[in-house]
């Protein structure tokens, strides 16, 4: 990240690192010639230059799911070498040429195959050609070393454009290994194994046509890793899986989400038409889920009415923001501790938690969790399960409802109040103020230095289809400050005459991330582009362990006819009826990461600091050392 | 046992209507009603079973009826459902029945239904929208009935000229979930009068009168009880509701009751001043304090002073006490109706052969009828589709018997021809009888070659032979 900043010029690559990083390019930009060579590729193969070339998924795949059915495999999937890596047996020559035979047939398909991807771009024949070779050369040589490998398949190269393509594997041959096992790692870590069998099953999912080179070259490069251990992991992962599912499920896994469909109490309808490169983040169908919920109130005796009237509370977008649905989580559990009693033959500390977790799974089918709201939930039952056997169920639930109170009270009321006299030392007279959405912190901010008589000017900006700023906006001005209200789309003109960016955040991860409201990075971006500081504020019970770098991985998908939809304009209807139209895909993304290359400064109640300061925080204040 | 998610739920049958007689009379209360065979209690009370609801309180005017309606649950549903007959006086109004029930409510909210209700409108959503809000009155409304079809079509006239009481004035705020304003039945004027601090806060209203109170509530308990220490109110629909509708900016209500009652008048209080169901009912929460309101409706009140303080600190105008109303809106492919006329009683039984058939719970034939096994039927009988015909009855030969209802232990002579009619339990029909669109009560003997047509029979009348009546009233002296 270091060796990045000086070099790289302020806007281009960065634009990239906000959307469309995968653990990948991590690795691909620590040899930082991969990209060039994989642009060089890409021109040379004839398609579109690799302008998204970052984009990559990492390619975990089941084999066994190739495998089962070969016929579709020359049309559906870009890296035969994973068949191969299945069914050494079968590389022999004439197998080569079938599949070159294959390749030309396929040809024809391809253009059907990419018109089904929906996003546009695809891969000619010529280069599905080009990229097929390489692979049926390289396989017979796998116990052969890297030179004769090059060696022989340069004199067998049958074009002049596929001898540079040898290089070009050779040369990416150990990073992209590096990247896969990287990826793997990240896979494993998310529980990502499903994740790119499924789109590999299909014939569709040829995202953009430097994915699928970027997929296809380190498959190219499959021969050479070891194959029991990246078999071995697959299983691994299979199984842990099966035993707990993970809170960061894959929901392009369709035998997951079936199982997870019988347990789910709200009717989840999976949506259609979802866009490829986010298909494991869950998606329903929205407008049936509310009404289905309510149609159900009085059969869940399980659930507690007020976990459900908070679940109700945000399906349907009553209650939104980090801190109030957490509050709302926590109050609402508050009240199931407190109509608790404790089962015969059952212990409060093993029971409570498990009806605190069903609890929670029905909060996540409602509406997927915030950090702040697992860091709460990590905390409640972290103090359920450090109860003292002895203690009678009155004293445990008055000493459970106290420690709630308290979580509230001191982290995130008092930390509100510290944040806010932090964040007014940084307002000073004359400061025109930009702040995006409405974040309640930063509103606080603005109304405490209104209050102290500080002469400044306020730039809301604002973005469809929320239009929380609106919001935002008229308290500020009922309160008598002077405010301009602009949407991002205007924000690069505005931001000349800012002097402060105060914006706020649903997570900061420890790599300094700043993971909230979709539109915060491009704010930061265009902030950090015109110099103007960018103040984050966000209570440290928000902080999160995890690193994350781009938006893809989590995130969270909002219906996506609200952005379908203008509100007042009846005539622009061009959208209706999308949904039937297999080639449009609408992606309403509700979160997006700045990196911390933009934060200027984090306003915590812990203090001013550099976002790199962030594990300290979660080190010595997280929500484990809370009261131990 | 606790209530299913903090719900009670009282149903308020009456006793013994004057706007059904000549059907209704001592000996039937309006509760055992039978629509399409079926007690008309039966209908809310399977309504409620269905979404889980099995601990009813039943209300009953007078104390005959309450006694056969007692007699009649304890068998109909004596495995199924836990139902507390509570008798009042007659004729003390909806709000004297809830007075009557007062102190057996304990949990946080209370539905109450009507016992004419003929839906399939889940209550469970009722209760849900109710609670998602916070509000300390959910109605749920539904379409008026527009009478359709070729025979109803004249009715349908007649009904709109006569009875404007049915048709409410409703207002609602763009996004169809708060109740604004309400003017229903006898109180509606030639024009309208709006508050206009309601328009304020809300900037803009949504006036109709196509809607119809369906006559299901979902109240806060605090609020009701409140409401019920008030003199002078008669009904829930004309009284209760409108009361709190108008004064849902300027709450007395809840301004004396201490936390659960101040949560709700707090909760509201960020609600309706601050224009958000107005301008954008889509911006959801935003300000802190806001977030703080929202869950005042949770919140202990140890919270609520720090955020009310941060409130009146904060904010320009000072806080008021509001409650909130909201109003749930039933599909258009749910059948609501209620059965409050004689017009209603025939149109309901209509709609519970054809359209809304799914709701009798009958299993239809082919030919769209539900003859009981029992039933004989003469030589060239025929039964028609959209008939209902229960057990015990004796068809003669060569009947006919159209889109009608028949009773149990009916005996009907040859050539009777009866069509779009209600005949009920016990009744005699002698040969050569035409009788159409009409209802007869039980225990009812029409003798050979009588007509009827558009006529409402009385319990045990005596047609005489050869007589012939056209809509009339008939009812034994």
């Amino acid at each position: 990240m270091d060796l990045r900043r000086p070099n790289r010029p302020v806007i281009g690559p960065k634009v990239r690192q906000v959307g469309f990083v995968t653990p990948d390019s991590a690795a691909a930009t620590s040899s930082s010639s991969i990209p060039a060579v994989s642009a060089a590729a890409a021109t040379s193969a004839g398609s579109p230059p690799s302008s998204l070339s970052p984009v990559m998924i990492p390619p975990p795949r089941h084999p066994s799911t190739e495998m089962s059915n070969p016929h579709f495999h020359p049309v559906g999937s870009y890296n035969p070498s994973e068949q191969i890596l299945g069914s050494p047996p079968a590389l022999s020559p004439s197998r080569s040429s079938r599949f070159d035979a294959d390749g030309s047939d396929f040809g024809g398909d391809d253009d059907e195959s990419v018109a089904l991807s929906g996003v546009g771009g695809g891969m000619t024949p010529k280069s599905s050609l080009l990229m097929r070779q390489p692979v049926t050369k390289t396989a017979p040589l796998v116990s052969e070393t890297h030179k004769r490998d090059s060696n022989v398949s340069k004199g067998k190269g049958d074009g002049p454009s596929a001898a540079p393509k040898e290089k070009l594997t050779k040369a990416e041959r150990r990073a992209t290994q590096e990247a896969q096992r990287a990826a793997k790692a990240a896979a494993k870590e998310a529980a990502a194994a499903g994740g790119a069998p499924s789109v590999s099953k299909q014939p569709k999912p040829a995202t953009k046509p430097a994915t699928q080179q970027k997929k296809d070259v380190p498959s190219g490069s499959g021969p050479l890793q070891p194959l029991a251990p990246s078999g071995s992991i697959e299983k691994k992962q299979g199984k842990k899986e099966v035993a707990a599912p993970h809170p960061r499920m894959q929901f392009d896994d369709m035998t997951k989400v079936g199982k997870l469909k019988k347990r789910a109490v709200v009717n989840q309808s999976e949506a259609r038409n979802r866009v490829e490169l986010f298909r494991h983040l869950p998606q329903y169908e929205h407008g049936t889920q509310l009404p289905d919920l309510e149609l159900k109130f009085f059969q869940l005796d399980l659930i507690h009415p007020s976990v459900y009237q908070v679940g109700l509370q945000f399906l349907s977008d009553k209650i939104s923001g980090g801190n109030a649905r957490c509050i709302a989580m926590l109050l609402a559990f508050k009240e199931v501790i407190q109509d608790y009693t404790t089962p015969p033959e059952k212990t409060l500390t093993r029971d409570l938690g498990a009806k605190v977790g069903s609890c929670v799974s029905f909060l996540i089918e409602c509406r997927p969790l915030s950090v702040s709201m697992g860091n709460a939930i990590r905390f409640l039952k972290n103090r359920i399960s450090s109860l003292p056997h002895n203690l009678s169920d009155k004293e445990a639930k008055s000493r459970l409802q106290s420690d709630i109170d308290r979580f509230i009270n001191e982290k995130i009321i008092i930390a509100s109040k510290a944040i806010v006299e932090h964040g007014v030392s940084k307002i000073r007279d004359g400061d025109v103020l930009l702040t995006y959405g409405s974040p309640s912190v930063v509103e606080s901010i603005f109304a405490y230095a209104h209050g102290i008589k500080k002469n400044f000017r306020v730039v809301v900006v604002d973005s469809r289809p929320k239009h929380e700023g609106q919001g935002l906006l008229r308290r500020l001005v009922e309160r008598g400050i002077h405010c301009t209200y602009t949407h991002l789309n205007a924000v690069s003109y505005v931001m000349h005459e800012v002097t402060r960016v105060f914006l706020g955040a649903s997570s900061v991860l420890s790599n300094g991330t700043v993971y909230s409201r979709v539109g915060t990075a491009c704010v930061a971006m265009v902030a950090h582009a015109f110099r103007v500081p960018v103040l984050v504020c966000c209570e440290a019970y928000k902080f999160h362990e995890r690193v994350q770098l781009d938006s893809i991985c989590s995130n969270e998908l909002g219906d996506p006819d609200a952005i379908s939809k203008v509100s007042g304009r009846k005539n622009l209807n061009y959208l209706d009826g999308w949904a039937q139209n297999e080639n449009i895909q609408l992606l309403n993304l509700k979160y997006d990461a700045t990196p911390s290359d933009y934060v200027s400064v984090l306003v915590t109640e812990q203090g001013m600091l550099p976002p790199t300061s962030v594990p300290v925080i979660i080190r010595e204040y997280g929500i484990e050392r809370l009261w131990t | 046992m606790d209530p299913p998610m903090d719900f009670q739920v009282v149903v308020l049958a009456g006793g013994t209507s004057d706007k059904l007689s000549p059907l209704v009379s001592k000996e039937l209360p309006k509760a055992l009603l039978p629509v399409a065979n079926k007690p008309l209690l039966s209908y809310p009370l399977e309504l409620l079973e269905a979404s889980n609801l099995k601990n009813i309180i039943v209300v009953v005017e007078g104390d005959e009826a309450a006694t056969q309606v007692e007699s009649w649950l304890s068998v109909a549903y004596m495995d199924r459902l836990n139902v507390e007959v509570v008798k009042t006086p007659g004729d003390v109004g909806t709000v004297g029945a809830i007075r009557a029930v007062a102190p057996f409510l304990i949990s946080t909210d209370i539905l109450i239904v009507s016992g004419d209700l003929v839906s399939d409108t889940s209550p469970g959503a009722i209760a849900a929208t109710h609670r998602r809000h916070g509000a300390a009155v959910t109605a749920l409304f539904c379409p008026a009935p527009v009478s359709g079809g070729a025979d109803s079509s004249t009715s349908g006239g007649k009904d709109k000229a006569k009875k404007p009481s049915r048709c409410n004035i409703v207002g609602l705020d763009p996004t169809r979930q708060f109740l604004l304003h309400v003017v229903s039945g006898a109180k509606v004027e030639k024009d309208i009068h709006i508050q206009k601090r309601i328009v304020r806060a809300v900037g803009q209203m949504e006036i109709r009168s196509d809607f119809m109170d369906a006559h299901v509530y979902a109240f806060k308990r605090t609020v009701l009880l409140d409401v019920l220490e008030k003199e002078n109110l008669y009904s829930i629909k004309q009284d209760v509701l409108p009361y709190l509708v108008r004064t849902q900016l300027r709450s007395e209500i809840s301004a004396k009751k201490e936390n659960s009652a101040d949560e709700s008048s707090n909760g509201a209080t960020k609600e309706l001043p601050s224009e958000d169901i107005n301008i954008n009912s889509a911006v959801p929460s935003n300000q802190n304090l806001r977030w703080l309101s929202q869950h005042r409706e949770i919140a202990p009140s140890s919270y609520q002073e720090i955020h009310i303080s941060d409130c009146d600190m904060n904010k320009s105008r000072p806080a008021k006490k509001t409650h909130k109303c909201c109003i749930y809106l039933s599909g258009k492919t749910q059948y609501c109706a209620r059965l409050n006329s004689v017009q209603a009683f025939g149109d309901i039984n209509r709609d519970m052969l054809g359209e809304a058939s799914r709701i009798t719970g009958y299993t239809f034939s082919a030919q769209n009828n539900v003859v009981h096994p029992t039933v004989v039927q003469g030589a060239k009988t025929t039964a028609g589709g959209q008939c209902i015909i229960a057990e015990g009855t004796i068809l003669g030969d060569k009947c006919s018997v159209k889109r009608s209802v028949i009773g149990r232990h009916c005996r009907i002579g040859s050539n009777v021809k009866i069509v779009n009619s209600i005949v009920m339990n016990h009744i005699t029909i002698e040969d050569n009888c035409t009788i159409q669109g009409s209802v007869i009560s039980s225990n009812v003997q029409i003798q050979e070659r009588a007509s009827l047509k558009d006529c409402q029979v009385g319990a045990g009348y005596v047609i005489t032979a050869g007589s012939e009546y056209k809509s009339e009233p008939l009812t034994k002296k």
